[in-house]
C-alpha cells in the first residue's frame, strides 16, 4: 500500500469552531476535526478514494483520521488537519525557546488504514494518556 | 411573550461583535434565538441552553467514574492543591472577563504560581516581537473608516473571525471609504487558497514556512532594489506589484495570524512583519494588528500587563514577577516536568496543546473550570462547570485592537451555578485561610 509524505499544517475551520462550541464530546466535532484535508494530486499518489481512514505519522506521534479532499486548495504537498486533539497527536511540540509549539509545518507520512476507527476527542485523549493507543 | 435584548456582545473571537440581538423568554431564563452573529457565535449562545449541560462540580474517582461534589468542596480541593504545590501552573484566562482574571492573579500571587494565558499557543510570539521592536497599530474603527489596502498574512478570517471582513476590513463603507470593498485592495498571503484568498484581489500562495523571506523581499521591493527571480515560491514581478499596491494606498493595514506566529521563525516572522509596516510608513500611513483568537485573550494580557508588567508567561513562584518565554511558558514547563499542579480556567489545553504536554497534565493534580465538557475536563481530577461569560454573566473584555468593551448578561445561568469570578473568590478565601495571610 502506498505511503505519501506531506507537510502538515493545522488551524481553524468554521466547522471546527461551530462543532467545538456545540460540544467537543459530540460526533460533529470528530467529523469536523478528525480529518486530514489532502490535495487531489496527493490522493492520486496515495491511491485511495475520498473519505477513507488513514494513519498519519510524524516523528512525534501517530493518529487515525479520515482523508477528505481539500476544501481550500489546491495545495499539493501540503495537508491540513483542523486544530484539535487529532492534529495535536502529531504536531511538532518543540517551542525553540519561544513558548510556541510548532503547530505548522510538521513533515508527516500518510498511509491507508481502512479498518481502523477515528476515535472521538475524549476517547482519543483519555486512551492516549493511559497509553492505550496502538 | 418573548423579549429581544439588543447590542449584545459576542464572546467568541477577538472581533467582539457588539451588534447581536438575542431573543429570550419573558422570565429571562431561556435563550431562544440569536440574530446577527456568525455561525460560531450563534452556536456559543445556543449551546448554553443544552439539555445535557453539566451544572455541578464533579470529582474523578479511583474507578474512573465521576462523583458530584459541591462548589465548596471544589473550592477547597482547588485551594489545597494550589497551596500544597511548589510551582503550580494556572493556565487559560482567555474565555473569561477581566474581573475574574484579576481575582485569578491574586490567587497566583498568594500561591506562587506560573500564570499563562492562551497567547502562549496563539500570539505569544507576536507579544515577544512587540517587545523587541514595538508596534505601529490602530483601532478597528480606523481600519473601517480609513484603510484602503488590506493585507491578511497567515490568517483566514472567513473561518476564524467570520464577521471581521464585513464589519471592519473589506466590505464596510466608512467615513473615508465610502465605496466599501470596491475602494479597497485586498491581498492575502497563505499557503492554501483559503476562502479569504478567494475574495482577495491578489493571493500570494507562499511556500509554507517561508514568511520571513517574503516579508524581507517586500522591504527590498519597497526600496526598488533587486530581488531574486523567485522568493518563497512567489515570482519577483508579483512581489514588486504587491509592494507598489501597498505603497500607493492612503492607509494600509496588515492583519496577521497563526500562519506567521506558529510557523518556524516564530517571533522573528513578526519582527519582519512589523518592520514591513514601519518601512511602509515612509510612503503612506500603515498599521499592523494581530488577529486575536479568544474574545478576551487581549484582556488577559492587559490585566497582567498592568498588574505584573508582562502579558503572558508570568512566573510568580519566587515572590516577584519573572517573564522568560521558552522557560516560563506552559508547554515548556509541562514538557520539562517543572510544575506540580495544573489549574485551567477558560481554555482547553487538552484539545489544543501538543499531546506530549496533555499527558503531563493527566499525571498531575489538576482542576478545570469550564462550562463545557472537553478533553481537558476529561483528564483533570476535578471539573468545575461555571456560567458562560458574555451570555449568563457580563464583564469587561478587550477587543483585538485593545479596545475594552463591556459584555452583557442575556439570560440567567442554571439554578445554583457559580460564575468564574465567584468561584475564584471562594478559592482565594480558602487559600488565604490555608496560608494564614
Amino acid at each position: 500500500m502506498a505511503t505519501i509524505r506531506v507537510n502538515l499544517i493545522t488551524g481553524r475551520t468554521i466547522q471546527q469552531g461551530v462543532s467545538m462550541e456545540a460540544g467537543k464530546e459530540k460526533p460533529a466535532y470528530t467529523a469536523a476535526c478528525g480529518i486530514i484535508e489532502l490535495d487531489p494530486a496527493d490522493f492520486k499518489k496515495l491511491g485511495v478514494f475520498r473519505n477513507t481512514n488513514v494513519r498519519v505519522t510524524s516523528q512525534y506521534g501517530s493518529v487515525i483520521v479520515k482523508a477528505v479532499e481539500a476544501t481550500q486548495g489546491p495545495h499539493p504537498g501540503v495537508a491540513y488537519i483542523p486544530m484539535g486533539p487529532w492534529a495535536n497527536m502529531i504536531v511538532n511540540p518543540n517551542t525553540y525557546s519561544t513558548g510556541m509549539p510548532t503547530f505548522k509545518g510538521t513533515p508527516v507520512e500518510v498511509e491507508v488504514a481502512k479498518s481502523e476507527p477515528v476515535l472521538g476527542s475524549l476517547e482519543l485523549v483519555r486512551k492516549g494518556c493511559r497509553g492505550e493507543l496502538a | 411573550m418573548t423579549k429581544t435584548v439588543t447590542d449584545v456582545v459576542c464572546p467568541f473571537c477577538g472581533t467582539l461583535c457588539d451588534d447581536l440581538e438575542v431573543v429570550v423568554s419573558d422570565d429571562g431564563k431561556k435563550l431562544l434565538e440569536v440574530y446577527n452573529a456568525c455561525a460560531i457565535g450563534a452556536e456559543k449562545f445556543l449551546h448554553s441552553q443544552a439539555k445535557d449541560r453539566i451544572t455541578r462540580p464533579r470529582m474523578r474517582q479511583e474507578d474512573g467514574s465521576w462523583k458530584e461534589i459541591s462548589y465548596d468542596e471544589a473550592a477547597d480541593y482547588t485551594a489545597r492543591m494550589l497551596a500544597d504545590a511548589k510551582k503550580p501552573l494556572m493556565y487559560g484566562w482567555s474565555s473569561t472577563n477581566c474581573e475574574a482574571q484579576s481575582v485569578g492573579s491574586e490567587i497566583g500571587e498568594a500561591v506562587g504560581a506560573v500564570m499563562d494565558n492562551t497567547a502562549t499557543v496563539c500570539h505569544g510570539t507576536s507579544l515577544i516581537a512587540v517587545q523587541d521592536i514595538g508596534i505601529p497599530s490602530c483601532t478597528l474603527g480606523e481600519v473601517k473608516n480609513r484603510a484602503d489596502r488590506i493585507l491578511f498574512w497567515g490568517c483566514n478570517p472567513a473561518h476564524a473571525h467570520p464577521r471581521h471582513m464585513s464589519r471592519y476590513s473589506i466590505f464596510p463603507r466608512g467615513f473615508f471609504t465610502g465605496k466599501g470593498h470596491t475602494g479597497r485592495k485586498v491581498i492575502v498571503v497563505d499557503p492554501r487558497v483559503t476562502d479569504t484568498a478567494r475574495v482577495a484581489d491578489v493571493h500570494l500562495q507562499i511556500e509554507q514556512g517561508h514568511d520571513y523571506e517574503l516579508l524581507d523581499a517586500l522591504r527590498v521591493a519597497f526600496k526598488g532594489e533587486q530581488l531574486p527571480d523567485v522568493v518563497a515560491g512567489i515570482p519577483k514581478a508579483k512581489i514588486y506589484e504587491v509592494a507598489e499596491t501597498l505603497k500607493s494606498g492612503r492607509f494600509a493595514i496588515i492583519f496577521f495570524g497563526m500562519g506567521v506566529t506558529q510557523s518556524i521563525g516564530k517571533n522573528h516572522n513578526i519582527d519582519a512583519a512589523i518592520a514591513v509596516t514601519r518601512d511602509l510608513n515612509e510612503y503612506t500611513k500603515a498599521a499592523i494588528m494581530p488577529m486575536r483568537g479568544h474574545y478576551n485573550v487581549t484582556g488577559s494580557g492587559q490585566v497582567w500587563g498592568w498588574q505584573f508588567g508582562f502579558p503572558f508567561a508570568v512566573d510568580l513562584s519566587r515572590g516577584f514577577a519573572r517573564y522568560n518565554p521558552g522557560e516560563t511558558t506552559s508547554n515548556d514547563l509541562l514538557r520539562r516536568d517543572e510544575v506540580d499542579a495544573v489549574f485551567v480556567l477558560g481554555s482547553d489545553p487538552g484539545a489544543h496543546f501538543p499531546f506530549s504536554s496533555v499527558r503531563k497534565i493527566y499525571d498531575l493534580p489538576s482542576v478545570a473550570v469550564e462550562p463545557h465538557e472537553t478533553p481537558t475536563t476529561e483528564i483533570c481530577k476535578v471539573h468545575v462547570p461555571v456560567a458562560f461569560v458574555g451570555v449568563e454573566v457580563g464583564g469587561c473584555a478587550y477587543r483585538m485592537d485593545n479596545v475594552p468593551i463591556e459584555t452583557r448578561k442575556v439570560v440567567d445561568a442554571p439554578e445554583g451555578m457559580m460564575t468564574d469570578e465567584e468561584f475564584l473568590k471562594s478559592v482565594l478565601m480558602r487559600v488565604r485561610e490555608i496560608k494564614g495571610v
